[in-house]
């Protein structure tokens, strides 16, 4: 029945998916191959081979800023973040999840609304807030408002929902524990493959977040790695500086490149869970 | 049995702990913020905080309405994300075709998910920086390829120029921006095929349906729910779309009126030195966010009826 016709098709289409994949992977390619070749060489011709500046281009990219003061901070700002959304998502989840107090419900549909809700509305608000509360420039209007995500309450909301037996927390009960201690010892632990993959999200958008930190922040010496990249707006001569922006822009991908090759699983399982979960 | 049942409901108000937190941050952080852009948008501040501030009601609303810039801003938005929903989805929508098709059985999917997915990790700031150096159209890479493929064949290239030029920085960030998020959409889509049970597959191929009938009489109207989400969730991240384009478009360039978008816009009142107008940026948040909500809830109705 599956022909020859069947096996050149199957040949074509794998073609084709492998060369969409390259689509994918050659800027980055070029990105790197730019990095060790200078401006004039970049602008003269284009190949695949690497050159020898290298050095020069990572000289001329530290006399714009140093992007390891940039990653230093972005660090700073999604770590506590993250770990502040994982903790408290999961403890409001499991809130709404397992008990039935008055209000419930009300705070529940809260979470779906401002969940619909685009971020840029509340945005003047904001920074309304934070020069009242004189928080311009500090990292904390960046982290404490992660410990209120209502996109990840959501899904561990379900997540729990649908891992925890309630039987568990009950013989927990019976045996004496207290709800923040059979929380933090049995729910925890049930729920940290969901936890993981959340909190691998959460910290993605943290470290690639731009318009929030750069509203924030005005000082040098503050701005987490976009906003610094983002500076090289001001940088005009592209021709001669060519080798030394793609540089700045490889030394700010390795972080996050690293992550994923770590934990494309968990990733990948997380956008699948935001489709199907709805 | 009395005593029990207070038993019960002591646990239940032990929620309230749970929850008091997230409760506190998010009225603080997210509520009032929101409340706070809706104030503002009645009165006739200038830069928040500063100077004395009066209520004048509709005055903003009625700006932004009249405002031809803001529209015009609303229309590149539209057109920008109108050419990337139409590609990335049509590419994550071909690509799940393929790898769900019985007769194909295409291998390889954990890997091509994660290869199309990569673009989608990276910052924003960093994909912008990266084309726009590889946009140049004196220096940059990519009209040196071109230039090397047309001398290969004996012609001679005009360099274009991808991100100054009004007639093509539109939809080279469209491009950008469909290369950044297919391999999102397709794996939300993927998720969606998976989801389905092999029974509903295997008993239509007893019945000896073709592949064509298994598709379009189990497969999408299965797939409907995750269609209307990626829709959805695509719309209100599009519309809200400012990175790319705030970051590759020069100010001084030509093509930047035909590439600054609506939060664009908004950032220009809201936060830029010299142009801040709070009172009328936060006017044009809210427009935003009634024409954002009002286009999704047609989409929802759209799908509904379709379900009937």
């Amino acid at each position: 029945m599956n022909g020859v016709g069947y096996r050149i098709k199957k040949r074509i289409l794998y073609f084709l998916l492998i060369l969409l994949g390259a689509a994918c992977f050659f800027p980055f390619l070029l990105m790197i191959v730019n990095a060790t070749r200078s401006g004039v060489e970049i602008s003269r011709s284009f190949t695949l081979i690497p050159s020898i500046h290298l050095k020069e281009n990572w000289n001329t990219v530290f006399d714009y800023f140093n992007p390891f003061i940039g990653m230093r901070n972005s660090v700073i700002v999604a770590v506590p973040a993250t770990l502040l959304t994982a903790y408290f998502s999961a403890l409001t989840a499991y809130g709404l999840a397992m008990y039935k107090f008055r209000g419930n419900k009300f705070i529940f549909i809260t979470i779906l609304v401002f969940m619909m809700i685009p971020g840029q509305l509340g945005l003047i608000g904001f920074y309304n807030l934070c020069t009242k509360l004189h928080l311009v420039n500090s990292y904390i209007p960046l982290i404490v408002p992660a410990m209120a995500a209502p996109g990840t309450v959501f899904f561990l909301r379900q997540y729990v929902l649908s891992v925890l037996p309630p039987s568990l927390i009950e013989a927990a009960r019976i045996d004496g524990a207290g709800e923040l201690y059979s929380f933090h010892k049995i729910v925890i632990p049930i729920m940290s493959p969901g936890l993981a993959t959340m909190g691998i999200m959460a910290f993605i958008g943290n470290w690639n977040n731009y318009l929030l930190p750069m509203i924030i922040l005005n000082k040098n010496n503050k701005f987490t790695l976009p906003v610094m990249m983002a500076t090289l707006r001001a940088s005009t001569d592209i021709q001669a500086n060519q080798g030394a922006i793609y540089l700045a822009v490889a030394i700010s991908v390795i972080p996050i490149l690293l992550v994923f090759a770590f934990f494309s699983k968990y990733i990948i399982s997380s956008i699948s869970a935001g489709a199907v979960k709805e | 049995m009395e005593k029990k049942k207070n038993r019960v409901r002591n646990y239940n108000n032990t929620g309230y702990v749970f929850v008091l937190p997230f409760c506190i941050v998010f009225l603080i952080f997210s509520v009032y913020p929101v409340l706070r852009t809706l104030y503002l948008s009645f009165t006739n501040a200038k830069i928040a905080g500063i100077g004395k501030v009066s209520i004048v009601w509709l005055d903003n609303y009625i700006r932004v309405v009249t405002d031809k810039f803001f529209w015009r801003a609303l229309g590149n938005t539209v057109q920008i994300w109108g050419l990337n929903i139409i590609l990335q989805l049509g590419l994550a929508f071909l690509l799940m075709i393929i790898f769900s098709d019985v007769k194909y059985k295409m291998y390889g999917l954990a890997v091509f998910r994660v290869v199309y997915y990569l673009p989608n990790l990276i910052a924003a700031t960093s994909v912008a920086f990266l084309f726009k150096t590889l946009l140049d159209w004196r220096y940059g890479t990519v009209n040196q390829m071109i230039n090397q493929l047309y001398r290969f064949f004996g012609q001679s290239y005009n360099p274009i120029d991808w991100l100054g030029s009004a007639s093509y920085a539109g939809s080279t960030v469209s491009i950008i921006q469909t290369w950044m998020w297919f391999g999102n959409s397709f794996i939300m889509l993927m998720a969606g095929v998976q989801g389905i049970s092999k029974d509903y597959f295997e008993a239509a191929a007893i019945d000896g349906a073709n592949r064509w009938t298994i598709f379009g009489k189990i497969t999408l109207p299965l797939l409907k729910p995750i269609m209307l989400y990626v829709a959805i969730t695509s719309l209100i991240g599009g519309l809200q779309m400012f990175d790319l384009p705030y970051l590759m478009a020069e100010k001084t360039s030509a093509a930047y009126t035909s590439v600054q978008t609506s939060v664009m816009y908004l950032y220009k009142f809201g936060f830029e030195a010299g142009t801040t107008q709070t009172g009328f940026a936060s006017s044009i948040a809210y427009v935003l966010f009634l024409i954002i909500l009002s286009i999704s809830l047609v989409q929802l109705k759209v799908f509904n009826r379709k379900e009937d």
